[in-house]
């Protein structure tokens, strides 16, 4: 076994320890931080630099390239989709109240009482969900329903 | 090499079960929506050390299909309980829900103080 093995399994050896130590240190955050806005600051560490780090020391491990281009798309994949679950779950942690408000600094998603009423969100919801604002969409509902009517009553009429 | 082994296992195997511990004792649905994630996580990561160590890659291709559940899994949830909500003017949070738990545990501890 040559110096240049003997090193680039060190370093291969360095990398993997290094990913599964971020992995333990997702765990305590998650059982540590108090709020899910925390958590999800600790439970994305091992997912992009963990990840990248355990990629990187596996495709150096495996021989072939085959195998490297899977761990590169693992990779890459991971860094796509991370912050947008984590955009996501996070948003929906705001709005359902499991936020600790007493902790944040900065609260850009409050709206203040603007008094616009309450509304339903738009964005994340399925396509079949409840209108933005029910109370408007029911007044011209009912607007329209009153016009569908009269133009029926002018028709008999005539 | 086998402090190596034990390492890296001991540490993987130690941060799945905090995040097995965070999915089942909560308090939120969220909560164990980002244990999950990350646990597979650290399930691929597990996968990957195996491939690296043994430096076998026939479990290469199961990281990708892991990585891709991952964040199908945790986007359909946040879609799920996204769809059922009501925003407040007043705040814009929700306004059928109480305040996070957390937060009541946190004034309660402030008022006992």
């Amino acid at each position: 076994m040559s110096v240049l093995e003997v090193a680039r399994d060190v370093l291969a050896v360095a990398l993997l320890l290094a990913g599964t130590f971020l992995c333990l240190t997702a765990g305590l955050g998650l059982l540590r931080f108090p709020d899910v806005l925390a958590r999800m600051h600790a439970g994305t560490k091992p997912q992009v630099l963990g990840v990248l780090l355990v990629m990187v020391g596996a495709a150096i491990r495996l021989q072939g390239w085959s195998a490297t281009w899977m761990l590169l798309l693992v990779a890459v994949f991971q860094m796509l989709t991370a912050p947008v679950s984590a955009h996501m779950v996070s948003r929906v942690a705001y709005r359902r109240r499991h936020v600790r408000r007493d902790r944040l600094l900065v609260d850009e998603l409050r709206t203040g009482g603007g008094g616009a009423g309450d509304r339903v969100y738009k964005g994340d919801e399925p396509a079949d969900a409840p209108p933005e604002e029910p109370a408007t969409a029911l007044a011209e509902s009912r607007e329209e329903d009153g016009r569908a009517e009269n133009g029926r009553a002018e028709d008999g009429v005539r | 090499m086998t402090v190596v082994y034990w390492a890296a296992y001991g540490m993987l195997g130690v941060g799945a079960f905090l995040a097995l511990v965070r999915l089942g004792i909560g308090p939120s649905l969220l909560d164990r929506v980002v244990a999950t994630d990350t646990l597979l996580v650290i399930i691929a990561a597990g996968l990957a050390v195996h491939a690296g160590l043994e430096r076998d890659p026939t479990v290469v291709p199961v990281l990708v299909v892991v990585s891709l559940l991952a964040f199908v899994g945790s986007v359909s949830v946040a879609r799920y309980i996204g769809g059922m909500l009501v925003g407040s003017a007043d705040d814009g949070q929700d306004v059928g829900l109480p305040e996070a738990a957390e937060e009541r545990a946190a004034r309660a501890a402030e008022a006992s103080r």
